[in-house]
């Protein structure tokens, strides 16, 4: 288990992560995946509740949470930026729509 | 692996060994409550239907009546009726005996009133009650459990803790060759389409659709657009970017197996693996629907905490938030917080569930059912007359 208390990844599929706290920019948070730790330097404030990207999302790229598609990228995203709604789009009709 | 629970004559098993009384309708509700006052092992169903729905609902409100006379957890059945009710208390008899259960019908206008009837009823479910207790439990194959799944008062915990553990202890128990209900079709929306990607055949993943596109079609008819404005400000605000997560974070409790088949409210899946229920968001319609339709034991997450619990089915509660834990102690069976707090994973989390469902399964009480909390709502789609 992961020592460190500041993100979650729901399933192991997932490109993003849940922040359980307040996030700065230039920290470093770690989460495990398959079995090793790995790092990721924040490159935007995230708050509380809110996603960061584990890794680099390509624009029109499938944002992946609870192992399934929430939603698609409208910019390129990197590793450790804030993933919201100023860059993912809902695939259904909904609210933006 | 196995829990310790009840065989029955048609070959199902039950988590429970209760002496059920039904009111075939609203009217004979008193009477069966009198009939079931103070005696340990009989329960009662606070049914306020049976007169006055007509065609779907009609059938709909006897399916659930008979249903929890043949969910296995019943040992046996006395039906309370009153005598000039539409849906006769015979009807529910005759659906319940292909079960080989023995039923008892009392009829308040036929037996002369509610203190004879009571009397009556009582001497009845005596006799039952003693024949409940020489019925002991036995190893039973988790196999053979129907879990009905489901949430309510759910706050940011629930699709980051309670939801994603619960889905652990579905995934375990659909490896094990058991059964496991999703349902809340309103939940659904704006996922349908990943649920339905899932599913084992085209068709059964077009009847997902259809089944959200009636729910929607319904709200829109009173007025009300759900996916309109959702997410809420409010759930943006918390981080939930899009309507996809929002229902993910929902269905994702019952696991990521394929899905097997979609059923109607409160019909008895004869598949294994992981179901659909279509039912609605009301927690009680929707509990009382999954066991209608031959759940056993049912996992409850909770945010802000809820004391919703069955006559007949223990209903375990489980909560992501601690604070509620602590407030709501009487209520919530099992806290899972340390999943946000980084103490514990998921899947750990999801295995300590699933170890505590299979003592609940094998008689520990939950704490519904210490405090007697035995609620009961059919759902119905009209008016009745």
């Amino acid at each position: 288990m992961s020592a460190k208390t500041e993100i979650i990844v729901i399933n192991e599929k997932d490109n993003v992560a849940t922040a359980l706290k307040e996030l700065s920019a230039g920290a470093e948070v770690s989460f495990e995946f398959q079995g090793h730790i790995e790092k990721i330097r924040l490159l935007s404030d995230i708050p509380v509740g809110h996603k960061l990207a584990l890794r680099d999302i390509e624009k029109g790229e499938a944002v992946i949470k609870y192992g399934e598609h929430i939603g698609q990228s409208t910019s390129r995203i990197s590793r450790g930026e804030y993933v919201h709604v100023h860059n993912v789009v809902s695939q259904v009709r909904g609210e933006r729509s | 692996m196995n829990f310790q629970g009840y065989r029955r004559l048609d070959g199902k098993a039950g988590t429970r060994n209760h002496v059920l009384v039904i009111p075939s309708v609203g009217c004979s509700q008193g009477v069966a409550q009198e009939i079931a006052r103070g005696l340990k092992g009989v329960v009662y169903l606070p049914n306020v239907a049976g007169c006055g729905q007509m065609g779907e609902d009609r059938t709909v409100v006897k399916k659930t009546l008979v249903g929890f006379g043949t969910n296995p957890n019943t040992f046996s059945v006395l039906v309370v009726g009153l005598g000039c009710e539409e849906l006769t208390p015979n009807e529910i008899r005759k659906g319940i005996i292909p079960s080989g259960k023995r039923v008892e019908v009392v009829t308040i206008q036929d037996v002369g009133g509610t203190r004879k009837t009571t009397a009556l009823g009582r001497r009845i479910v005596k006799e039952m009650l003693q024949d409940a207790s020489k019925l002991s439990g036995e190893p039973i194959p988790v196999s053979e459990l129907i879990l009905g799944t489901e949430c309510g008062g759910s706050d940011y915990t629930s699709g980051l803790a309670s939801n994603p553990a619960v889905g652990i202890v579905c995934d375990m128990l659909v490896a094990e060759g058991g059964t496991v209900i999703l349902s809340e079709t309103p939940e659904v929306i704006g996922a349908e389409h990943l649920l339905a990607k899932r599913a084992r055949t085209p068709e059964i993943g077009q009847e997902i659709l259809s089944a959200v596109a009636r729910c929607e079609n319904r709200a829109i008819a009173a007025g009300q657009n759900i996916r309109e404005g959702n997410p809420a400000p409010g759930n943006i605000a918390g981080g939930i970017t899009t309507l996809e997560e929002k229902s993910l974070g929902c269905i994702y409790k019952g696991g990521t197996g394929p899905l097997e088949k979609v059923v109607t409210y409160a019909s008895h899946p004869q598949e294994k693996g992981l179901v659909y229920m279509d039912t609605p968001a009301h927690d009680i319609e929707q509990l009382t629907g999954m066991i209608a339709g031959g759940a056993q034991i049912v996992l409850f997450t909770t945010g802000r905490g809820t004391p919703v619990g069955s006559p007949i089915a223990p209903v375990i509660k489980i909560t992501g938030n601690r604070q509620t834990y602590l407030k709501m102690k009487d209520n919530v069976d099992i806290d899972v917080s340390k999943i946000l707090q980084g103490k514990e994973t998921i899947p750990e989390g999801g295995k300590r569930i699933f170890g505590e469902m299979i003592s609940v399964a094998s008689g520990k009480l939950t704490k519904a059912e210490k405090l007697g909390q035995g609620d009961f709502c059919i759902f119905k789609m009209n008016p009745d007359i």
